[in-house]
């Protein structure tokens, strides 16, 4: 209706003033989980690996919060300490890919033509396999391990990126602002990097979230089949997979591994969220 | 005057509740319309000429809220109740739209949408009601109409769009049509038909008929009288001849100045200076004011009330005298 | 210099193909295509404002387009100062794109939301190394004031100006960098009345200022003819007719132009005609009728108009209609 775009001025500030409440919260939790991942022996209680044959499978109690697992390890240290493992994989795993994807997608999408119709192929093709599997496929050449599992995941996940950034930067680029850009004689890599990148950059910031999200329950998948990190070292899939047998007898062991990884997944997700609300572009 | 059934719009405000607070969008607006008569509602975009269409028939949706009398046939329309009111739009009044395309259902034929226009509002048959269609269709002007009948909206061009959807609004043998900037949207031979039809069909049926536009251009060749708005309220209103004739509000005065005239090639244009309020930060006095070439302090201190000044013609200004008297500086 | 043609263009064609489907190609047919332009010739002198006016769908945004290069016209070939543009590289082309600016309809989507206008103009200055770095803040104070903007416009970004407001920001882009030519693609259509003359005023005021050229697209005959030395009729991708604006408006020897003149809604309240001025529709650009483009709808059209497609001929010095009755109903009128 008409009389909404008189009251835009109004409105535009309060927004822009206002951080969202999910942005406030995902980041909060985020904040928190970074330190235990930056610090982790400040925080945990005992050291990761050390064994306690007096103290085998304990329950939660006060000196165990989270109870100990078959070697008498400290649970709630094992999860502290998986912080720093996990949020790495859940950055490392997926940067490269949204850098890379992004830039490339851009281009392909500004330029068009045949470059993009090869794209789209590839991406028929990738996207026919479940991504579990393919990268489950690579890291089966390359040998299990934690860098084999960033090349798997970097391979086949820029790929969704770059769609992404093809289909924003074909919507952007007949906008005026990019013609216009064309018109003033301003060279492709310009259009493309300086002016259309800010303006679809944040749906793909969103997706890197979700995919940090993805790529800690995928780390800890690997982690969980052997691919992935490899024991002893402390990481959610690998517990898991440790806790296994005693699901029936001590449920604690999968239990606060799972708890911390449904944790982690959230608050990358209310990031994201916050992050679409707080970039959302104002015309 | 032949028989018929007027309209009369008294005090009609609209306010919306926004997180700001109230925003008045139509601020006590008033007027008739005859039967057999164009009236014009003229403004430029959130002067509250569409948000005034709109809420004449309770197309203002929560938070939106409706003040003041809109007497229709013996009933106020803002207080009938929705069985009731919903008989009246549609049947008695009815409405097109600036868009078409959006305004028909992209997925039924156009004539089922005429037939479930006749079917709510009359009694006819399954027969009848085809026949009446093809009918309504050779009234519009949409040639080949038993065909076209089973088309789609998007098998349309804009204009012929446009006509369906006014043989959709006159299925019902509506009294009075209310259009919301019915050519904005089409090219200027398109436009001229569908103003033509639009008058020709206001002859043939004694329809009144509310044209929202901001094009003067429409207005001098299709209105009877006028009403010119600006940030919600109704500034000047009159006859089409004696407001293109002598203008007696500085906004009027302006907006006729603006549009170039045959003669004046590549001369400045009398411009309005600035851009129109925000209304949820209308200056004090006269919402005008500060764009105004003839403001004094009496103008920023005083909201003009819309006067009677002639017979049928009234101004909402404080220097309609020294306006009016101005004229020929700029011509 | 003493070459009074800066832009010429000949014969100019644009052709966009439809999406084609599968099955269209499969049954061999041939993929479907819209002549957006066909066979366009005409001349725009230094230092005047040429008008190109014609309803949607009848190529005028695709042959601005074309005039700074956005497209590439397909037949044909437009000179800039004798040379094809068509064919200008490296630096060259840089000069064309500098010389020739375009400002575009649409003020919301025109300046990428993510730029102060500080960054949008200072890019402009050193893309094109108008000026030295120490230079530029000064130069985009001078480039504001010129489309009276106030200075603090500098730091704010586009969504927090008017519509009005933002075609100036528009026009201080195309002005940074010093062009000759300015191709204005419905510069105020998108505009409340009021502002729309400001708009026209700033672009008047500055073509007398800095001898610019103007190609001014538009749809609304009154704008056209208020700024217009020279107006440009089209139809469906072509010329119908061309000539000195007074001549036109007073004089239209085309039959479409005759029409557009009588539909374009009229500023006196006591001239009224209950007749529409053209009958019917434009037919489809996918398949155009034979001979005259405008024979479907025109009152006059005789057999020779269904066979035979008329060409641009003059009727008097510098007005030209493609019309086989042109000189017939020329007199007549």
């Amino acid at each position: 209706m008409t009389f909404a775009l008189s009251l835009r001025g109004q409105r535009r500030k309060t927004r822009a003033r206002r951080i969202p409440v999910s942005l406030i919260v995902g980041g909060a939790m985020l904040a928190i989980q970074l330190l235990l991942a930056v610090f982790p022996s400040v925080f945990a209680p005992y050291a990761p690996d050390s064994f306690d044959y007096n103290a085998l499978m304990q329950p939660p109690s006060l000196a165990h919060l989270f109870g100990t697992d078959n070697f008498g390890r400290d649970v709630l240290s094992r999860v502290i300490h998986a912080y720093s493992v996990d949020m790495q994989i859940a950055f490392f795993a997926t940067v490269l890919p949204f850098l890379f994807g992004t830039s490339i997608g851009a281009v392909i999408g500004y330029t068009g033509g045949l470059a993009e119709t090869i794209f789209g192929r590839l991406v028929d093709a990738i996207i026919t396999f479940p991504f579990l599997v393919l990268v489950i496929a690579i890291v089966a050449v390359l040998g299990p391990g934690l860098n084999n599992m960033y090349i798997a995941v970097g391979v086949v996940d820029w790929v969704f990126y770059a769609r992404l950034a093809v289909a924003e930067v074909k919507v952007q680029k007949r906008l005026d602002y990019a013609e216009a850009g064309r018109a003033m004689g301003y060279s492709p890599a310009r259009i493309v990097f300086r002016h259309l990148m800010p303006n679809i950059i944040t749906p793909l910031i969103v997706y890197w979230m979700t995919d940090m999200a993805l790529a800690i329950l995928l780390g800890s998948s690997l982690g969980y089949l052997g691919l992935g990190a490899q024991p002893p070292i402390a990481e959610w899939g690998v517990q898991i997979a440790d806790a296994k047998n005693f699901m029936g007898t001590a449920w604690w062991m999968s239990v606060f591994p799972g708890v911390a990884i449904v944790v982690a997944g959230l608050s990358f997700s209310l990031t994201g969220d916050g992050v679409a609300e707080k970039m959302r572009t104002r015309r | 005057m032949k028989a018929g059934l007027s309209l009369e719009v008294k005090n009609l405000s609209t306010t919306f509740e926004t997180p700001l607070g109230a925003v008045t969008a139509v601020d006590g607006v008033s007027f008739d319309v005859h039967p057999g008569e164009v009236l014009g509602l003229v403004g430029e975009s959130g002067s509250g000429k569409s948000v005034t269409l709109r809420s004449l028939i309770g197309l203002i949706h929560p938070p939106g809220k409706v003040t003041g009398q809109v007497t229709w046939n013996g009933q106020d329309l803002l207080s009938v109740p929705p069985g009731r009111l919903r008989r009246v739009r549609g049947g008695e009044i009815a409405m097109i739209f600036q868009e078409p395309m959006t305004a028909l259902n992209p997925v039924l034929t156009v004539g089922l949408q005429v037939e479930e226009n006749l079917r709510a509002h009359t009694a006819l048959d399954r027969g009848q009601r085809r026949a009446r269609a093809i009918e309504l269709f050779d009234l519009v002007g949409i040639p080949d109409a038993k065909r076209r009948l089973e088309n789609y909206p998007h098998q349309f061009s804009g204009g012929m769009r446009q006509r369906v959807m006014i043989a959709i609004a006159l299925a019902s043998n509506p009294k009075l049509l209310l259009a919301d900037e019915p050519t904005t949207a089409l090219d200027v031979t398109i436009q001229d038909q569908i103003l033509k039809l639009i008058l020709s069909l206001r002859d043939e049926l004694q329809m009144g008929v509310v044209l929202v536009t901001h094009d003067l251009g429409v207005v001098a060749g299709t209105c009877d009288r006028i009403a010119v708005m600006y940030a919600g309220r109704i500034v000047e209103s009159g006859s089409v001849l004696e407001i293109f004739d002598g203008p007696r509000h500085a906004y009027t005065r302006g907006l006729l100045a603006s549009v170039p005239q045959a003669g004046a090639e590549r001369g400045p244009l009398l411009a309005i200076e600035g851009t129109p309020p925000a209304l949820s930060a209308l200056p004090t006095g006269c919402a005008f004011g500060p764009r105004c070439s003839f403001a004094n302090d009496a103008c920023r201190a005083t909201r003009p009330e819309l006067a009677e000044i002639g017979p049928g013609r009234q101004v909402a200004c404080l220097h309609h005298e020294t306006v009016a008297a101005s004229k020929g500086q700029f011509a | 210099m003493t070459d009074p043609t800066l832009i010429s263009l000949e014969d100019v064609g644009k052709v966009f193909p439809m999406n084609s489907s599968l099955l269209r190609f499969m049954r061999g047919l041939p993929q479907s295509r819209v002549n957006a332009l066909n066979g366009v010739t005409f001349e725009i002198r230094r230092g005047e404002t040429v008008g190109i006016v014609g309803e949607s769908g009848c190529g005028k945004s695709t042959l601005a387009r074309c005039l700074v290069r956005l497209h590439d016209c397909d037949s044909g070939r437009i000179r800039f100062e004798g040379n094809d543009i068509a064919e200008l590289e490296g630096a060259n082309r840089r000069q064309f794109n500098r010389r020739v600016q375009m400002i575009f309809q649409d003020p919301y989507s025109s300046l990428n939301p993510r730029m102060r206008v500080r960054q949008i103009l200072a890019e402009a200055l050193s893309v094109h190394r108008m000026r030295p770095k120490a230079e530029i803040p000064a130069r985009i104070a001078e480039l504001l004031d010129t489309v009276r903007l106030p200075s603090d416009a500098a730091d704010k970004f586009p969504h927090e100006f008017s519509g009005g407001q933002r075609q100036r920001i528009g026009i201080a882009r195309a002005l940074a960098v010093e062009p000759e030519v300015l191709v204005a693609d419905e510069l105020v259509s998108a505009l409340d009345v009021s502002v729309q003359a400001q708009v026209v005023n700033l672009l008047l005021r500055l073509q007398t200022e800095l001898g610019l050229t103007v190609v001014f697209v538009a749809h609304d005959l009154r704008l056209v003819r208020h700024i217009s030395h020279r107006v440009v009729v089209m139809y469906l991708g072509r010329v119908v007719e061309i000539g000195p604006t007074e001549r036109i408006f007073s004089a239209a020897a085309h039959p479409y132009t005759q029409a557009l003149l009588a539909a374009a809604p009229e500023m006196d309240p006591r001239h009224r005609n209950t007749k529409p001025a053209a009958r019917g529709e434009l037919p489809s650009p996918l398949n155009l009728p034979p001979g005259c483009a405008f024979n479907t709808r025109c009152p006059l059209a005789t057999g020779r108009c269904f066979t035979e497609r008329p060409e641009l001929r003059a009727t008097e010095y510098g007005h030209m209609a493609a019309c086989h009755l042109v000189d017939a109903h020329a007199v007549s009128a």
